[in-house]
């Protein structure tokens, strides 16, 4: 079955991460990216995963592209005749890629049946048990209602598996997010000897000031 | 539906125009963005092979829970790579590799 959503997406994501390989200004890479997220967050909605897709949009449209414009602005990164092309280096990066390529159609095109997505199977999640014959999903959770109504409860059954499965891992990443946090906080402070420095060139100017006024 | 086949390979190659990118160009921030790029493809093979693999007739969300935490620990890096790289541009008032070349014998 043909799928032309699948392949608008696609083109989208692919022509997104072109521009941002080729585009000279340093925005329009960044805005690019953007585009090439949302085909991106467009197959992941196409396989049923829903709540990443949306992450995706949130967290790198939303987030991770502002810090990048930021930077990009506050350095006044303007296009600079600085970055042209180097002929080596535009052979080596499109001749590597494309070797990779050649290697992953040449291993997918020997593939005889590749697999076709399984159907959902709502009837079978409700009656699986786990190793002590419980059932998984039990009755009366929002998880279980949602099935019997034959929908695929996306995010509840992440959040289950989250805070089940993954406890452990979380805590560890929000460690990791602190650790960022002041990591950043560290790097971008001034040290103690530019500020004195910063200091002593508002006072001198200062007092150049004053004996003009004089 | 499309194939599996047809995931993985759109995924490569989002992963190759990534490298493409990390390979020609020379501004750290675009680098960086292309580095993003190769995250996000990895993070699609994942989506595919969970949604492929049926675990009790719902797709396996092992892969998704690994596609989270590869957005949070980008995010992270992304923030701390970002001040590196305004330092950097403090101290050298460059954002080109080649002409980072302190190192350089």
């Amino acid at each position: 079955m043909i799928s032309p959503l699948f392949y608008l997406f696609a083109a989208l994501m692919v022509a997104g991460g072109l521009m941002v390989v080729f585009m000279r200004n340093p925005v329009a890479s960044a805005l690019s990216m953007v585009l090439s997220f949302v085909g991106l967050a467009g197959l992941f909605v196409g396989l049923n995963a829903y709540f990443v897709g949306i992450l995706q949009v949130l967290v790198y449209a939303g987030a991770i592209m502002v810090l990048f414009i930021f930077i990009i602005m506050l350095m006044d990164l303007q296009k600079s005749d600085k970055d042209h092309w180097r002929g080596t280096s535009l052979a080596a990066g499109i001749a590597i890629p494309a070797i990779l390529l050649i290697q992953l159609a040449g291993v997918l095109a020997t593939v005889e049946n590749s697999p076709k997505a399984p159907e959902i199977g709502f009837e079978q999640a409700l009656k699986a048990t786990d190793t002590e014959g419980e059932l998984v999903y039990k009755e009366g959770t929002v998880i279980r209602e949602k099935l019997e109504a034959g929908r695929l409860p996306d995010t509840h059954l992440i959040g289950k598996k989250l805070f089940t499965d993954y406890n452990f891992p979380l805590q560890v990443i929000a460690v990791l997010l602190l650790v960022a946090t002041v990591g950043c906080v560290t790097l971008s402070k001034k040290s103690a000897a530019a500020r004195v420095a910063v200091k002593a060139n508002v006072r001198t100017i200062s007092d150049d000031e004053t004996q003009k006024d004089a | 539906m499309p194939s599996l086949s047809e995931y993985l390979f759109i995924s490569g190659l989002l992963f190759s125009i990534g490298l493409a990118g990390v390979i020609i160009r020379r501004n750290i921030i675009i680098i960086f963005m292309c580095l993003e790029l190769m995250l996000a493809a990895a993070s699609l093979t994942l989506v595919a092979f969970s949604r492929f693999k049926s675990v009790d007739g719902l797709p396996d969300y092992d892969g998704q829970m690994l596609v989270f935490f590869i957005i949070t620990v980008a995010a992270a890096e992304v923030a701390v790579g970002l001040a590196i790289i305004v330092s950097l541009y403090r101290a050298r008032q460059t954002v080109y590799t080649d002409e980072l070349t302190t190192l350089k014998g």
